[in-house]
């Protein structure tokens, strides 16, 4: 640990909306700031948690990482390699080291393809071939995402699995091909709680045992607590905090991820009740708020630079970065 | 005398292969301005439970016995006039899961809600109704002149909140809230989990709250039960249910749930996944899963049994020592 594997410096996706004639005509083109400049980077062997609400922008920043989507501007340096700009025949061999798993499991595998398939797929289009080959780096990979005894499962359908035994097998068809970095979109998000700790301890292992890095999307901070090792809290396109998962949890800066962990409700009743400190819900991505952006619902605001002004990400504390006006004298 | 008396509630659905039995011999009572919290897996038959009790079962669902005891009054014993003149809405009405889509999308959110007012209570002119409607978004926090809206011109907690403003307009005793924060992002989902407590104390309602994150129940509930695959495994006292679950299920359930208060710890999940209920397992449903089976286990399904004086569990490892 402790080396960048992939880092992501001033990266922004804009998408155009569709506009009327007239607009068109003037040149005035409206975008959606899905991601809007945002820098981090992601250590070897390690699972950075890329936390906000809906519509913050982290599964767009997770699709740009693999190139799913191509970013407005920006760079991604993988090992220190500038990959947004790959051409896509170069993209190939990028992706055998990137893979993603997708949020949805009843959707993400192919409902016509057998377990065996879904596995063997990604080795033949990288040019692996040879049976014997295959069929062993099956049953390895297989083992480690615990879907054991590997006979019972390759001859079945996905619909024959459960939601976690399917999670799984996207799992293990992101790692066939030995991938250094996985994009986890909310991974567990679909499934019930009693069988969500299996596939989160599937993606401890794995990174314990092959060094797998992750970006780990979630909406969840309690998981994120459990799971990453640092934490980015994403709004409306932006980073507003960074810091290792303790110095979120125990020591949050920015009104917003205060106002985060305050709301997450606690499996005690005899815990100190939640509070909503703000009010509203998060506008939209495409006319967001001047200044920084989340000044409209901000219980800490301090006045006009709030409004004009877009706080920049400083490293307050070693390793503990703030988007926020009340840390920049 | 309890609000509402629910006693050995038995729910199937027919399908093609047999019955799925979704609920089976579930019991279970409220007092009024109490909230429970109905809390499991998907498919353990929460919201079956929320559907019988407003009797608004799909036509393949059929309540096969029990009795559901309100006021003193068995509704499953009224006819299908009685059922929509005096019981829905005027004393139990129901928030629906998915609040994104419950609201019909080319009717006016205000008509909307003066539609079920005027179902419900014909008496009620259309000044009066549109009189309730304004104070009833006052009293669920939105603006009431964006009753005029549409609901896509809502945001997602808007309409969560309207959803409600809808459920309470008939002054209903017994307000059910079916998975109320799901689909919402976190801060959102707690300001509605603020509103309904509020609504509780302010309206004295009753409140059965539906969800798979006991989270949520442990900070509004005074009273929680646990399903299991149709069957109720556990109830009792909110405190006493989470300090010091008896049933393994329970016990497993708990220990999965992530706490961003405590430390980082290795989660724990419990082996294996919920049976298929057109054939569940004999006995206790749970012993497949269960690492305390005994022999008994395989072949009786244990009843509640009171271990303390509000808190049932139903598992053979108690009550008969």
């Amino acid at each position: 640990m402790g080396e960048k594997l992939i880092e992501v410096i001033n990266l922004k996706k804009w998408f155009p909306l569709r506009t009327g004639f007239f607009s068109t005509l003037l040149k005035k083109e409206i975008y959606v700031k899905a991601v809007d400049d945002v820098s981090f980077y992601v250590n070897k062997g390690e699972i950075f948690g890329l936390a906000g609400e809906s519509g913050s922008g982290k599964t767009t920043t997770g699709k740009l990482l693999i190139r799913l989507i191509e970013p407005t501007s920006g760079k991604i340096l993988f090992k220190g390699e500038d990959i947004s700009k790959y051409p896509e025949s170069r993209l190939k061999s990028y992706r055998k080291k990137v893979q993603i798993v997708f949020q949805d499991p009843y959707e993400s595998l192919n409902p016509r393809m057998l377990v065996e398939d879904i596995l063997s797929e990604p080795l033949l289009i990288h040019g692996i071939s040879d049976e014997k080959e295959i069929s062993e780096k099956i049953y390895k990979i297989m083992e480690a995402v615990k879907l054991t005894p590997p006979e019972e499962f390759l001859l079945r359908y996905p619909h024959e699995l459960s939601g976690g035994q399917r999670q799984r097998v996207a799992t293990a068809r992101a790692l066939m091909l030995d991938p250094e970095f996985i994009v986890a979109d909310e991974p567990v998000s679909m499934l019930d709680v009693s069988i969500r700790a299996e596939v989160l301890n599937v993606i401890l292992d794995l990174r314990e045992k092959f060094n797998v890095a992750f970006l780990f999307i979630t909406h969840d901070l309690a998981l994120a607590r459990h799971i990453c090792d640092r934490i980015a809290v994403m709004y409306l396109g932006k980073i507003v905090e960074m810091a290792s998962v303790d110095g979120i949890v125990y020591d949050p800066l920015h009104p917003y991820t205060k106002a985060l962990i305050d709301a997450v409700p606690v499996p005690d009743p005899t815990a100190k009740r939640i509070e909503v400190v703000i009010k509203g819900e998060i506008p939209s991505p495409v006319n967001p708020p001047p200044g920084c952006r989340f000044h409209t619902r901000c219980p800490s605001f301090i006045g006009d630079i709030c409004r004009t002004v877009e706080p920049e990400l400083v490293e307050l504390k070693k390793d503990h970065y703030v988007a926020c006006h009340l840390y920049q004298k | 005398m309890p609000l509402l008396t629910v006693e050995n509630l038995t729910t199937y659905y027919r399908v093609l292969r047999g019955y799925v039995k979704a609920v089976e011999k579930c019991s279970f009572s409220i007092e009024k301005g109490e909230a429970l919290g109905l809390a499991g897996e998907s498919g353990c038959g929460k919201t079956t439970i929320a559907l019988s009790l407003l009797r608004i079962l799909p036509p393949e669902g059929k309540i096969i016995g029990g009795k559901i005891i309100l006021d003193g009054t068995d509704i499953l014993q009224l006819n299908e006039d009685k059922m929509r003149n005096e019981v829905r809405w005027k004393k139990i009405s129901l928030v629906f899961q998915g609040a994104m889509n419950a609201m019909n999308p080319i009717m006016r959110v205000k008509d909307q809600i003066i539609e079920a007012i005027k179902l419900h209570e014909p008496n009620v002119s259309k000044n009066e109704a549109e009189e309730r409607v304004n104070k009833l978004f006052e009293l669920v926090g939105i603006e009431p002149s964006r009753a005029e809206n549409y609901p896509f011109e809502f945001s997602g907690g808007m309409r969560q909140r309207a959803m409600i403003a809808m459920a309470i307009s008939c002054n209903p005793e017994l307000l059910i809230a079916d998975e109320p924060g799901t689909a919402l992002d976190v801060i959102v989902q707690a300001q509605i989990l603020k509103l309904l407590e509020e609504l509780k104390v302010k309206l004295g309602m009753s409140l059965i709250l539906i969800s798979h994150d006991l989270s949520l129940i442990a900070e509004i509930c005074e009273k929680t039960a646990i399903m299991y695959a149709g069957n109720m495994v556990e109830i009792g006292d909110s405190v006493s249910i989470f300090k010091n679950p008896q049933h393994p299920y329970t016990v497993g359930l708990i220990s999965s749930f992530p706490n961003i208060k405590s430390k980082k710890m290795k989660m724990i999940s419990i082996p294996g996944s919920p049976p298929d209920l057109l054939d569940p397992p004999p006995g206790c449903r749970f012993h497949p899963r269960c690492k305390y089976a005994l022999e008994i286990c395989r072949k009786n399904n244990p009843e509640l049994t009171a271990i303390d004086k509000n808190h049932m569990v139903a598992c053979h490892l108690y009550g008969k020592a």
